[in-house]
């Protein structure tokens, strides 16, 4: 194939890769003043990416086999690329009332989003591994971006180091799977596994397990989720938005692929693998979060919670669960970046607060924010008439209808458990004496994407079939192959 | 076969016991010796191997430019390794105990290795014979063709660490005078000298 039959199917990624360096030359010739601009041209270039994925349809294999453009792929690839548009957005007040704008902030977001986009549409262990990279190493550096903070600092050094090593894991475990395959492309992966009469080798599984170990710390499911709390908690609330949404989408979606393409066939092997993960993920993601006082600390307990939830739709395996991962992630985002961007509006005297007391009471003093912040709770909750019940309902029905009564059983009572601390959140809101109140006026873009999300947290649990039926349709362009 | 055999052996013996000084040794200057040490002898490997690019491309990148930026960053800054330690010990059993764990399991599928019978089909694939090819040769001839994706994308992430590293350590600092060469070129004589008349004893 021509390199440029080739280019034309990568083309949102073409795209993303050229502006992302045409403002970045721009940005440096531009010089301070610039941070606003490239930050409106890269949501821009986000819009853009956005119309051609919804626009053609998905276009195939490039580059030898180490592209897939697939149903799947298009469907995560628009949540991810949702996720950084809007937390693109909404970064724009913090940095420039934090006076932290500079706009390699912006290109950097771009180039995390562009790893994200080849993780999703990874088909080689080799493309998975330099898309994680990209990915990550712009992450690294985003969240130590305020380097005159010492904890933006200390986030930034721990995230790199650990995410350092999960990467030693995956390639390790890359590194057995070639070498007891012979084979790094996953179709050729996934036709060596299918052959019916041989038993897998252990090299195989044993790499397959250091693999998981190193997606599992992206994902950040316990237990390998002691960075999570930290980093959220230290990088300034714009990147933890981030952080939040966007690189767990692509780190979900390029699992599902791994899990459900190569090694469908290896299915006992991950299935206790990824149960584990996943009830360990629930169950610490609901009690770890109770005792935290700090919002960003609580959303990142309740981050790894809702991992887990994810995780239960992959554990069983089938088509009807990877349809059920691909609908909670969706919601998931609109849940996310709503509470966020309440959690970016949560200014005293000018100053950022952080704490969960702080929240005391603004129903009285900030109506608006505290009904979006209801709304956004009960749904993080699963609670009824809010989207994240549907989410949590595909998912442990996927989990029954493969007969993993156990892990749906657990699912359930953490997410009793995670109620408490959500509701703790509207009781201070709605029930506690306000102490000082929050700022008034939460900027025009951020308003608008807290109305937006808060209404289709609501919309999409009056009509569930938007979402599902693009879950659906994602689901059955990844398992085609799978059989 | 046999020469072979001992060089192999060699060099391996040689490369994990300069691992083990890598992490044993006191003074860190020694540690960054040793891990130089240990580059040497995995190229040598590589050598035996056949792959001599991969041999030539660790020794000047590792051992050339990494291993000396490492010692020009131990040398430089003054970091007290002694008390960086001190949390070794309390480790050191649950570290040592999983090491073992992971070498017992390795162990295990060395012993169960069985190579899938479609592996060597896979494998033989794509590989030039290298009684026609050198395999610099042969790495040119798949890496600008057939990975060219894979690697103008790690030209993306090399861009991305240099960003990183100008965005988290470049400062502007006040008051640094700098060469400016078009200043310095139009500059004419009346602007750069000034004649003054002095009178003798009086100074100016």
């Amino acid at each position: 194939m021509s390199v440029a039959a080739d280019l034309q199917i990568a083309l949102p990624e073409v795209l993303l890769a050229v502006s992302a360096m045409a403002l970045l030359i721009f940005g440096v010739y531009q010089g301070k003043a610039a941070a606003g601009r490239v930050m409106v041209l890269s949501a821009v270039t986000l819009v853009a990416v956005i119309a051609i994925i919804l626009v053609r349809e998905p276009a195939g294999i490039a580059f030898g086999g180490l592209y897939v453009d697939d149903g799947f792929g298009d469907y995560m690839k628009i949540l991810l690329l949702v996720g950084a548009l809007l937390v693109l957005i909404m970064s724009h007040r913090y940095l420039e009332l934090e006076q932290a704008n500079r706009f390699e902030y912006s290109v950097l977001l771009l180039f995390a989003t562009l790893g994200m986009m080849v993780m999703v549409s990874a088909n080689d262990l080799i493309s998975l591994y330099i898309g994680l990279e990209l990915q990550s190493l712009a992450l690294y550096v985003v969240a130590a971006i305020r380097r005159d903070n010492a904890r933006s600092s200390e986030a930034g050094l721990k995230y790199f180091v650990l995410g350092a090593l999960a990467s030693g894991l995956l390639l390790y475990g890359m590194s057995m799977i070639y070498g007891f395959s012979g084979t790094t492309s996953f179709e050729s992966l996934a036709e060596i596994l299918a052959a019916p009469d041989t038993e897998p080798s252990l090299g195989l599984i044993v790499g397959l397990v250091f693999i998981c170990a190193g997606l599992a710390f992206k994902v950040s499911a316990v237990p390998f989720h002691m960075w999570t709390p930290d980093v959220y908690e230290g990088a300034p609330t714009s990147v933890t938005a981030f952080f939040a949404v966007a690189p767990k989408i692509a780190a979900i979606a390029l699992f599902t692929r791994v899990l459900m393409g190569p090694f469908h066939d290896l299915v006992d092997a991950w299935q206790q693998i990824i149960v584990f993960i996943s009830i360990a993920s629930m169950v610490l993601g609901a009690f770890a979060a109770i005792a935290q006082n700090n919002i960003k600390r609580l959303m990142a307990y309740s981050s790894i919670g809702h991992i887990g939830y994810a995780l239960v739709g992959l554990a069983a395996g089938t088509p009807a669960g990877v349809s059920g991962v691909g609908a909670y992630m969706a919601i998931y985002l609109v849940m996310n970046v709503g509470t966020f961007a309440c959690i970016l509006s949560m200014r005293q005297n000018g100053r950022m607060v952080e704490g969960v007391n702080d929240l005391k009471g603004i129903s009285r003093t900030n109506p608006m924010i505290a009904l979006a912040l209801l709304i956004f709770m009960f749904s993080l909750a699963g609670i009824p008439p809010m989207a994240g019940f549907w989410a949590k309902f595909w998912v442990f029905k996927a989990a029954i209808s493969a007969e993993l009564y156990g892990l749906a059983v657990i699912g359930v009572l953490a997410s009793v458990v995670s109620a408490f601390y959500y509701l703790r959140i509207v009781k201070l809101m709605y029930f506690d004496e306000a102490t000082e109140g929050l700022d008034k006026g939460v900027g025009r873009e951020t308003g608008l994407i807290i109305v937006a999300t808060a209404a289709a947290t609501i919309l999409l649990f009056a009509m569930p079939g938007a979402i599902l039926e693009g879950a659906d349709a994602a689901a059955t362009s990844l398992t085609h192959y799978a059989g | 076969m046999t020469l072979e055999a001992i060089a192999f052996y060699l060099f391996s013996a040689v490369a994990v016991a300069a691992g083990v000084m890598v992490i044993s040794s006191r003074n860190p200057v020694h540690s960054v010796l040793f891990l130089i040490l240990a580059f040497f002898n995995a190229a040598g490997l590589f050598v035996l191997m056949g792959a001599e690019f991969l041999a030539m491309i660790l020794v000047i990148v590792y051992v050339g430019a990494i291993a000396v930026l490492f010692l020009f960053v131990v040398m430089m800054l003054d970091i007290n390794f002694v008390e960086m330690r001190q949390g070794f010990l309390q480790y050191l059993p649950i570290g040592a105990l999983i090491g073992i764990i992971l070498l017992a399991e390795l162990v295990m599928i060395g012993g169960a290795w069985v190579v899938t019978p479609e592996a060597a089909s896979v494998a033989a694939v794509p590989a030039p014979d290298p009684a026609t090819v050198t395999n610099t040769e042969a790495l040119g001839q798949v890496l600008y063709t057939k990975y060219a994706y894979l690697f103008q994308l790690s030209g993306l992430v090399l861009l991305v660490a240099m960003i990183g590293a100008i965005v988290l350590t470049l400062r502007q600092r006040e008051g640094v005078k700098r060469q400016s060469i078009a200043t310095q070129v139009t500059r004419t004589r009346e602007q750069a000298i000034e004649v003054k008349d002095v009178t003798p004893g009086q100074g100016i």
